[in-house]
């Protein structure tokens, strides 16, 4: 692999296309076409030219645009397949087997298929990790590859340029003019107007602007890493919390996802607008839809373990009370609880009566705590009453026994001992919502009384650590988007060449239409030759006035 | 000659250095699945401070040198229920071979768990983790899971299902100091 040296005595790495220094068309495909391709400024791009190595294989695999779009394109496809049936989190299951089941009963083979290749957690999946691995491997090496070699021959341009350059440029024009030195003179001076950049050679001008534009698409690239990296730093423990818990009145508990800290629920307030307050603006869609929501608040008591306290010990201390509301998230060290959901009258309290079934003479009542109950109520007047069994979710009879589905007490049951100075060994009832079994006549029965209810919070910790880095990413991202956009990398060359014509000659990366009106508000001010745009000739030809001979 | 050479080598190096470093990152990505540290085998068991239905406070430190077989349950769960007789029968036996069973009750109420425990008459330690910090602690999902922690203190093993009375055995036994 041997450096290209160029007529002009420069060399050149392996591979170039056009000479880094005078840009004289180097390779046989740039000496026969007619227009260069001034992508990468003909320079060699590294992955094309060095293939021996197993390490320089892989490094020319991701190099490659066509891989990086494919690899794109793969990801687009997959992400859209996993959209097809619903992703784990919105199934009512917990283990492989019951998702399985889930999947195979709804969606037959094929979601079975979905489960199986990983579809259903698919952010989670070993090979979409891969895939998003190797799109972010794709966008490093890629970068590097191009961006280096960029800089490079960018940097080292020289002002004049070969006239077989020139005439390879899209845009072109050659001829005489009555003075050289004056028409070099005053373009120079009008393109320092326009903002250019000038560097001169004697007889020769490079007019540049808006180079930094051309670093758009690497900026923009490094925005995506540090996003990525963002994202990475999820997946380690203490960075990313996002949990839901709900939070009954009057229960406390540990926080889901923020060890330390426990939270009690004094009380949750759901606010309907009245007809009276919001007839103005909420008057009609009172009338249609019976009730719109004003506020959801939970007042909650934040309280933290002691300094050295082990998990679990009654050692708190309280830090705080906060009425959460929605948008106004409880803060505390990193993390934020939120507002997110509620449940309405869940069953609090009982109130039961003991009658005296002959006379109907009650015997005083008592209170049924659901969630903290007692062993005895004590009604006074020598009776009492014991509870033999709690069934907070009463779901019949299993192996002779009352049997509760869930801790929740959605339907409560219970075994009582009444003790009545009539009876002092006491009769036994069970008690269940309109039901009562007795195992054999008793003389007194429980009387459901009354009942009171309670509310639920549904409120999610988050915490995220990672917030600044992804808006860093996305700011640097968006930088890179807007530099590589709204600005275009020009270059106007002029020149005298050996014969006294006047060469000129223009690129830019993008809007060639503004680079012609500029060059014909050039033209107006400085007497150079006309020019013709290669990829549109017809266009330009007529609206110049000047040597157009050449042409024909 | 020897320049080049030499800059051949640097970008090998580099080059192979970039794609590890990537291709670490992948692994990495794959295989750290939990935004929670989830407790596993050969984890240190995590200290806590527990009340029992008497009032006696239990650290799980207090048992360092002995095998804890920690049990979380809830009274709702038929295999937790299925389970604890077996429980009582070895319980006393293995206190005295330096395994003690403790089990965790997931924030039931107090009298909930003492019906139980006079219905079913059960002797061993029942501790209350009334907030269910211990519950999250341990990262509790299915009932009953099952934690066997040795006498140094680390995690042996994770059983997230019922178990019967040979298993439970064999359990006891694996953790009993040496």
């Amino acid at each position: 692999m041997s450096k290209i040296i160029c007529q002009c005595g420069h060399e050149n790495p392996y591979g170039t296309e056009l000479c880094e220094k005078c840009g004289r068309p180097l390779s046989d495909k740039a000496k026969e076409s007619e227009v260069v391709d001034m992508r990468y400024e003909g320079s060699s791009r590294r992955s094309q030219t060095y293939k021996s190595s197993i390490v320089d294989k892989i490094w020319n695999f991701f190099s490659s645009v066509k891989i990086g779009v494919s690899i794109i394109a793969t990801i687009l496809i997959a992400s859209a397949i996993g959209t097809i049936f619903p992703q784990k989190f919105y199934v009512p299951a917990t283990t492989p087997e019951g998702y399985l089941e889930y999947y195979e009963r709804l969606y037959g083979t094929a979601g079975k298929l979905y489960y199986e290749l990983g579809f259903y957690d698919m952010y989670n999946s070993w090979w979409f990790k891969i895939l998003i691995g190797m799109l972010a491997t794709s966008i490093i090496i890629a970068s590097i590859d191009r961006v280096v070699p960029l800089y490079k021959s960018l940097k080292k341009q020289r002002t004049r340029r070969h006239p077989s350059f020139m005439k390879r440029q899209r845009i072109y024009g050659e001829g005489n003019v009555p003075n050289t030195g004056e028409s070099l003179a005053k373009a120079e001076e009008k393109l320092k107007a326009m903002h250019y950049n000038i560097k001169t050679e004697k007889g020769a001008i490079l007019a540049e602007k808006h180079r930094f534009s051309r670093w758009g698409p690497y900026i923009n690239h490094v925005g995506l890493i540090i996003f990525f990296a963002g994202v990475l730093l999820r997946g380690i423990p203490g960075f990313y919390v996002d949990e839901a818990m709900w939070l009954r009145e009057g229960e406390t508990r540990n926080i889901t996802g923020a060890p330390g800290y426990v939270l009690e629920n004094k009380k949750f307030t759901l606010e309907n607008y009245t007809k009276e307050e919001a007839e103005e603006v909420f008057g009609e869609a009172l009338d249609k839809n019976g009730v719109i929501a004003k506020s959801y608040t939970t007042d909650v008591a934040l309280y933290k373990e002691d300094e050295g306290a082990l998990p679990g010990s009654d050692k708190l201390k309280k830090v705080q009370d906060y009425s959460i509301v929605v948008n106004k998230p409880l803060k505390f060290d990193g993390y934020n609880v939120f507002q997110m959901d509620y449940k309405l009258d869940e069953l609090k309290n009982m109130t039961f009566n003991l009658v005296n079934k002959a006379s109907a003479e009650s015997l005083g009542d008592f209170t049924v705590n659901l969630s903290d109950p007692e062993k005895e109520y004590d009604l006074g007047n020598g009776s009492s009453v014991s509870m033999l069994g709690f069934y907070p979710d009463y779901d019949g009879i299993k192996d002779g026994e009352p049997y509760s589905k869930s801790p929740v007490p959605n339907n409560p049951a219970f075994i009582f001992q009444m003790n009545t100075p009539e009876k002092p060994e006491g009769e036994k009832s069970f008690v269940a919502i309109r039901q009562t079994l007795e195992v054999e006549e008793n003389d007194y029965a429980i009387k459901f009384a009354a009942a009171e209810t309670r509310n639920i919070s549904g409120l999610t910790i988050r915490k995220d650590k990672t917030l600044y880095i992804l808006l860093l990413g996305g700011l640097v991202f968006m930088i890179g988007v807007i530099q590589g956009m709204y600005w275009q990398h020009r270059r106007v060359w002029i020149q005298e060449d050996t014969e006294g014509h006047l060469l000129i000659a223009a690129h830019t990366n993008k809007n060639w239409f503004s680079l012609r009106k500029e060059l014909d508000t050039l033209r107006e001010s400085a007497d150079l030759p006309a020019y013709i745009d290669r990829q549109d000739p017809e266009l330009d030809k007529p609206e110049q006035e000047g040597d157009e001979e050449i042409w024909t | 000659m020897a320049k080049k050479k030499n800059k051949k080598k640097i970008r090998l190096i580099s080059r192979t250095a970039l794609l590890l470093i990537l291709a670490a990152i992948i692994v990495y990505a794959i295989t750290s699945t939990d935004k929670v540290k989830v407790l596993a085998e050969g984890d240190k068991a995590p200290d806590f401070e527990l009340v029992d239905l008497e009032g006696n406070e239990h650290r799980l430190s207090d048992y360092k040198g002995k095998g804890v077989f920690l049990n979380f349950w809830g009274t709702w769960c038929p295999p937790c229920k299925k389970e604890m007789p077996h429980m009582e029968d070895l319980y006393k036996d293995f206190e005295k071979k330096g395994v003690h069973i403790l089990t965790v009750n997931v924030g039931e109420p107090k009298v909930k768990i003492e019906l139980f425990r006079d219905d079913m008459d059960l002797s061993f330690p029942m501790l209350w983790d009334k907030n269910k910090t211990v519950m999250d602690l341990y990262n509790i999902k299915p009932l009953p899971t099952t934690f066997l922690i040795d006498a140094e203190g680390t995690i042996t093993r994770v059983i997230k299902q019922g178990m019967s009375e040979e298993q439970i055995y064999e359990y006891l036994e694996s953790i009993q100091p040496k």
